[in-house]
């Protein structure tokens, strides 16, 4: 039996007990969930996770423990994650470590013996909202303090890689501009012999033409995308060279053409979000990770076309540029964690990018 | 796609009787599916056997046919309805072989039925071992790798190609007799050597062994469109090697990471797309656990057993879904019927844990072998949920009913080290509970992992469970170690066994410091839309969802796990007493923890508590809800043993009054109440102990019918003909005590009645009397019942009225009554008094169109019967026959001796019915498997007291063109009487002549009786097993074997001399 108590406190005034595991510290951040039952591994190493809590609606986290191919990114940057319970004695030929010690060397707290479900239920009826996990057992001022308290707006920043370096291959030569992207984005694109660029979230339109690329991978990262204008800017400075947005590249992408982008009540987090892909008419099943979704409303006349859908509540998920060779997706085909339904995508873009340069030729 | 519009009527195959291998799932997924397409407007046309089941009832379909489900008479359905198409995915495995038969015999064609759903091609490339290989090896999906051998040398080279461990399977032996797995060198020499001399052919089939890989399945659906999506991925605790029918199965996955379950979600699909599927489908894998190395084993194009468990498991309900993809409609545009509010089209994911376990029959057959492998034994399982992995597996354990409450056996401590080890290395059904021994007295898990391959996280929750229990017995009354034991699903019962206290004592503690279970929802999408389903499992956590509405409530409560005995009938009584209080206006709730039936559908009742039936977790569902009342009568003898606690408990029960079902039972009171009303019994006494039961039967005079009060299915039911037998069975059979006294009653050898009443207290409806072919002494669960009775005098019927118009009155029954006669020497006897629902219900209810069921509730709900419009007293009885025959599961049950006898050893039932006796039997007999030849071979080998009536039987046959072998008794009984026959060895004599008769086709029915003694009976035990191992019918009730003469004495002609 677990003796030690943790807690967990909602902005609302809201506290569940539970018992610590990870790190021990107390940390702050957005609450939000995750339905996904595998993957706990990819999804706390994703760097979109940036400053928010996870709560895994799963109960049984951690069975399969952390191994070392498994990370999204180097460093976790999650604050914090709640779940029903953290399995101690992990068993998978390539587990290497517990999830408790995996967080207590990425300094990221955790709670256990939680309702997750409730939480769940909670957030899908009210939002997500601001959270503290703590050992402290006095929480008014906690609370008051989490009401009071602000978002930061420098995920991406702090998310992004802070020098470029490459990755390799032999095709097609593409610039990643890096807002704090998952592992996996490169090795597709290595997969598919691309020779990969990553930059960092800030290099300019100048910077990244002289590095004369076939083309350009939009990464998925953090925070809102109305934080980010200059990023943005940058972006449509270099419509017209081939372009494949993912998640927070798909929203810098919209607004880049003159769209708008708002935040979702819970958004879509899980490896089971069904997509309507409007060419083919079939449905894949998708990865996702967003809080904010691009409004239909404002897609007149900035020359997008919607490309794929969410199947259950219609937002967009897929973008395509009726002139300029540029398309995005709000979900993730690079999966890690989640279903390789959708991974043709990435072929779509090499095929982009090798038709602009028979174009050129 | 919208659904199509060319298509007005569909044929449904159901899947005929229950079998192992084939149960009340098939009942779950059929009705799901007839309503689906009515839904949509389609024309319904069902056939289906098995007149047990929901599906067969005249709300599901439109048109209801229960016919035997074979070509002929599904063909003479299709030459008369002329369906447009026909659906053969939903009906098992049975209703798949009958849509390619009538495919190949060109019957589909000439009658223009066009296949719904997966083609036939793709069914065939699924199931034909060669046609799936090969389009495995073209997609490069890994097979095992496997080749036919005749020479070692062929196994050498074999060897080389896939290496060690590989099994050897000679061909065409029966068990898999001769083959082994090899190692290495030696063993390839030996067993491969060995299995050629065992093997008739000379020839062997060689595998490479993946035994110990994880097994891993994909519950998988696809439309028309090519949307593909996984419903439910499940894995095996019992490794590769055991049937995944018989193993413990969790959902979803717990040991696999993300890489790969997303591999093996893309070959399950990759597979159901090249295959073409349109509806379900179920994918097994075998998982190295020690790399990304994986195998595909088998894959099912239709719904199956695990579908239906993926749906409970889930809430998503496949087979429905199923049917709409069949007439042409796509998972996008179709509502996940569980939310309400998102599409089909997408994948369920669940925020709590599922266990499955496996329901076995070896309480009813001790003498049969247990080692699991892969024919599967159970006939029902059990599924629990809840929020860690040992609250599910803890749940799922105390829903079994085998007297086990936890990880352990009742009398764990008194084994030995070495047997428990031993009992665990033998793979037999109950390991998992000798797993919990062993690590209770410190056997280290690793070691364990060793023998089983049993994934070490899971042998680590069984160590965890162990660890809870010390830490509760080191901290008596410890509230915090009370709720964390309560989290791991730990019943009141066990704390209260490590606590030295009463379960009771346990529950007031927790009810007093607000300890108590909520209910989650099952909703397909861990919370994120919102649902209505009112489908729930308890946990111990903060927040309940289940909202107690402010409307009387009754609970019903149900039948638990499909066993012999207590079979799917139960559930079929459970669900109309549902539909009944609805009706009435009241919510109806239902309790159960069965994933195969009708009853655990969300949708039939108003809340469905998917919980373990035992007083604790139905006490906490009472404690919530506060119900009107609990219904007990419905749900077999499981809901009946809740009900003097629950009584105790201060619960109101429903109907027949505990007092009343107790004058059933209890012989002296039962006595009393005859004389009463003046109903006679054969003489009767009970006894305590041996002695008691030595001096009653001798003043009763042998033979004598001895049993255990309280029983269901006539367990430890024996006809004992003498004091030798009666020591025997007092010392072998029974735990005789003051409690649970023995009854011996005078065996009256006689036509046995069973009839079904219904009484509100004041009024009795009795909507027909059944006569059993077979005489008293044989099972009236494995009996041939048929309605009308045909040789009853009109004053016999009378009789019966009158009796069991004063038995329903005299026990005050509200609701259902099942009473037992015997007639003998002229006289009417009751035999047995069942003041609940019994296995007759559905049956009775059909072909009398008196709705049995519903009327029982109605009257326990207050309801005068005379109200209900049905006439009081003995209906008259409908024009034709209806026959009720037995059908058994022997051929999977390798040991089990198929004698009938008081013990009930059948899994199902069908019917048959016509407007002549011998075409109703003959109808009967075909749809429970046994094919009617016109000629052949009869062999007989009876005791002597049956000779004389065998010499009758043969003497027909014979007239009727059979040529009559015989063993050397009977066959001189035979001849003395002029009929001539071929005299064989006994068994032991010689090779074994007479087996070999059986063996290679030379003999088509069998007919044999007990005779007791040592030598003979394991004689008489071979040539039955050598019958069902050989497919040949084996009579073992000469009443059976007089129907059947005189049906093919129908069906011929008879040739007699000049």
């Amino acid at each position: 039996m677990i003796k030690e108590r943790r807690y967990l406190v909602l902005e609302d005034g809201a506290v569940y007990e539970g018992y610590p595991f990870g790190a021990d510290k107390a940390a702050e951040g957005e609450l939000v969930f995750n339905t996904a039952m595998t993957g706990a591994q990819e999804v706390i190493t994703d760097l979109s996770y940036t400053d928010q809590i996870i709560t895994f609606s799963y109960p049984l986290i951690g069975n399969t423990g952390v191994n070392i191919e498994d990370n999204e990114s180097l460093k976790a940057t999650a604050r914090g994650v709640v779940v029903r319970e953290a399995c101690t004695d992990p068993s998978n030929f390539r587990t290497t470590d517990t999830l408790d010690t995996f967080l207590k060397r990425h300094d990221i707290p955790g709670i256990s013996g939680i309702d997750t479900r409730s939480i769940t239920r909670k957030l899908r009826d009210g939002g997500v909202m601001k959270a503290v996990i703590t050992d402290e057992t006095y929480h008014e001022d906690l609370i008051e303090l989490l009401q009071h308290s602000s978002f930061r707006t420098d995920q991406v920043k702090r998310a992004s890689t802070k020098n470029p370096y490459i990755s390799t291959g032999t095709g097609p030569r593409v610039v990643l501009i890096d807002y704090g992207k998952k592992e996996n984005i490169v090795r597709q694109l290595n997969a598919l012999d691309c020779d990969v660029t990553v930059v960092p979230h800030d290099t300019t339109a100048d910077e990244i033409i002289q590095m004369r690329p076939d083309g350009i991978m939009l990464s998925n990262g953090p925070g809102d995308p109305a934080d980010i204008p200059d990023q943005v800017k940058t972006v449509k400075a270099l419509l017209g060279i081939p372009l494949f947005g993912i998640c927070l590249g798909h929203q810098i992408l919209g607004i880049a053409c003159g769209a708008s982008t708002y935040k979702m009540k819970f958004g879509h987090r899980g490896s089971n979000h069904p997509v309507k892909n409007l060419a083919t008419g079939k449905t894949e099943i998708t990865s996702q990770n967003h809080g904010f979704s691009i409004d239909g409303a404002s897609l007149v006349g900035t020359g997008l076309e919607v490309t794929h859908l969410a199947l259950n509540d219609r937002t967009i998920e897929g973008l395509r540029h009726t002139e300029y060779p540029a398309f995005s997706v709000q979900f993730h085909p690079e999966a890690g964690a989640g279903p390789h339904d959708s991974e043709y995508l990435f072929d779509e873009f090499v095929k982009l990018m090798k038709q602009k340069e028979a174009n050129h030729a | 796609m919208p659904k199509r519009q060319d298509i007005k009527t569909i044929l449904v195959i159901g899947s005929g009787p229950i079998i192992i291998g084939q149960a009340a799932e098939f009942d779950y997924a059929g009705t799901q599916a007839c309503l689906a397409l009515k839904e949509e407007g389609y024309r319904v046309i069902l056939v289906n056997s098995n007149p047990a089941t929901i599906m067969t009832d005249k709300e599901i379909a439109d048109v209801v046919y229960i016919e035997p489900l074979t070509p002929d008479f599904i063909a003479r359905i299709i030459r008369k309805e002329q369906p447009d198409a026909l659906l053969p995915t939903l009906g098992g495995q049975v209703g798949l072989n009958m849509a390619v038969e009538l495919d190949r015999l060109g019957i589909l064609e000439e009658n223009g039925v066009e296949l719904l759903g997966t083609r036939l091609e793709s069914i065939k490339q699924a199931e034909d071992r060669d046609l799936f290989r090969q389009l495995m090896n073209q997609m490069e999906v890994p097979v095992p790798d496997s080749d036919i051998i005749t020479t070692l040398e062929e196994a050498k080279t074999f060897q080389e190609r896939v290496g060690y461990p590989f099994i050897v399977r000679p061909a065409f032996t029966m068990g898999g007799t001769g083959g082994g797995i090899c190692h290495n060198d030696a063993d390839l020499n030996e067993i491969v050597a060995n299995g050629l001399k065992y093997s008739p052919v000379g020839q062997c089939l060689v595998e490479k062994s993946i035994a110990g890989f994880k097994e891993i399945e994909y519950e998988v659906m696809r439309d028309s469109n090519d949307n593909a999506i996984v419903v439910c991925n499940m894995e095996n605790i019992d490794p590769v090697g055991i049937h995944t029918g018989d193993s413990i199965v969790v959902a979803p996955t717990q040991t696999l990471t993300d890489k790969e379950h997303q591999m093996l979600r893309d070959v399950s699909l990759n597979v159901i797309r090249e295959l073409g599927i349109e509806g379900g489908c179920n994918v097994q894998l075998a998982l190295d656990p020690h790399s990304f190395d994986y195998y595909i084993i088998e894959v099912n194009p239709r719904v199956s057993r695990s579908s239906a468990l993926a749906s409970k498991a889930t809430g998503y309900p496949i087979a429905k879904l199923a049917a709409k993809i069949a007439i042409g409609m796509t998972l996008d545009e179709m509502i996940n019927p569980v939310t309400g509010t998102s599409y089909a089209a997408f994948e369920p994911t669940l925020d709590y844990v599922v266990s499955k376990i496996p329901r076995f029959p070896f309480d009813k057959f001790e003498k049969g072998e247990r080692k699991l492998g892969t024919q599967m034994k159970a006939t029902g399982e059990v599924m629990a949920i809840g929020r860690t992995y040992e609250e599910s597996l803890l749940k799922a354990i105390r829903s079994l009913e085998y007297g086990v409450h936890h990880l352990g056996l009742p009398n764990g401590d008194q084994f030995e080290l070495d047997y428990i080890n031993d009992m665990i290395k033998k793979q037999s059904d109950e390991r998992l509970f000798y797993i919990g021994e062993a690590l209770r007295r410190g056997v280290d898990k690793k070691t364990i992992h060793e023998w089983t391959k049993i994934d070490l996280f899971f042998l680590r929750k069984f160590e965890h469970i162990i660890e809870i229990e010390h830490e509760l017995k080191e901290n008596p009354g410890s509230l915090d170690h009370l709720k964390w034991a309560k989290t791991y699903g730990f019943s009141d019962k066990v704390i209260g066994h490590r606590w030295n206290m009463e379960e009771e004592e346990v529950f007031s503690i927790r009810r007093q410091e607000g300890i108590m279970p909520v209910y989650k929802m099952v909703d397909t999408c861990a919370a994120e839309f919102e649902s209505n389903t009112p489908y729930f499992y308890g946990t111990y956590e903060l927040e309940n969802e289940s909202v107690v509405s402010t409307r009387e409530k009754i609970i019903v409560l149900g039948s638990g796990p499909i066993r012999i005995g207590q079979g799917v009938e139960f559930d079929y009584a459970t669900v109309h007493a549902v539909w009944a209080i609805q009706e009435a206006g009241y919510e109806a709730i239902i309790v159960n923890n069965n994933p195969e039936t009708v009853s655990t559908d969300f949708s039939i009742s108003d809340k469905l508590y998917f919980e373990p039936l035992t007083h604790e977790d139905v006490m906490n569902i009472i404690e919530l809800e506060q119900p009107k009342g609990v219904v007990v009568q419905f749900g077999g003898q499981t809901a009946i043993n809740l009900a003097d606690g629950l009584e105790e408990a201060g619960v109101k029960i429903l109907g027949t009054s505990l007092d009343d079902l107790d004058r059933a039972e209890d012989r002296k009171r039962f006595e009393a109440l005859l004389r009463d009303i003046d109903v006679p019994q054969p003489l009767g006494k009970t006894a305590t102990n041996e002695q008691e039961a030595l001096e009653n039967a001798e003043l009763i005079g042998y033979p004598v019918l001895v049993r255990p009060s309280y029983v269901l299915g006539g367990r430890a039911m024996e006809i004992v003909h003498s004091s030798g037998e009666l020591k025997n069975y007092m010392r072998d059979a029974v735990k005789a005590s003051p409690q649970h006294p023995v009854l011996i009653d005078r065996y009256l050898t006689g036509k046995e009645i069973e009839v079904d009443a219904i009484s509100d207290g004041e009024n009795v409806i009795i909507p027909g009397i059944m006569e059993h072919i077979e005489r008293a002494g044989v099972h009236s669960g494995d009996s041939i019942a048929v309605y009308p009775p045909v040789t009853l005098s009109e004053a016999e019927i009378d009789t019966l009225k009158d009796y069991t118009v004063k038995l329903a009155l005299g026990l005050k029954t509200i609701g259902l009554i099942n009473i037992q006669f015997v007639i003998a020497d002229g006289e009417v006897y009751v035999l047995e008094v069942n003041p609940r629902a019994s296995r007759t219900v559905p049956f009775m209810s059909k072909i009398t169109e008196v709705p049995m069921a519903a009327l029982a509730m109605k009257a326990i709900l207050g309801v005068n019967l005379k109200d209900t419009g049905h006439p009081m007293g003995l209906a008259p009885f409908q024009d034709g026959y209806h026959v009720k025959a037995p059908v058994f599961s022997f051929s999977k049950l390798k040991n089990v001796d198929i004698t009938l006898g008081p013990e009930m050893k059948s899994t199902g039932e069908v019917m048959g019915k016509d407007m002549s006796l011998n075409k109703a039997l003959y109808k009967a007999l075909a749809a429970s498997g046994l094919e009617v030849k016109d000629h052949g071979t009869v062999l007989f080998t009876v005791a002597d007291k049956d000779k004389e009536e065998a010499v009758a039987l043969a003497h027909r046959l014979s007239q009727c063109g059979f040529r009559i072998m015989a063993t050397e008794g009977t066959g001189k009984a035979l001849e003395s009487r002029g009929i001539s026959c071929i005299t064989v060895d006994k068994v032991r004599e010689k090779e074994n002549s007479l087996l070999k008769d059986i063996q290679n086709g030379s003999v088509q029915i069998v007919i044999n009786t007990m005779t007791k003694g040592k030598q003979v009976e394991r004689d008489g035990f071979r040539i039955r097993r050598e019958s069902v191992e050989n497919g040949i019918p084996c009579l073992t009730s000469l009443d059976t074997a007089r129907t059947l003469v005189e049906v093919i004495e129908s069906m011929t002609f008879n040739m007699e001399k000049m």
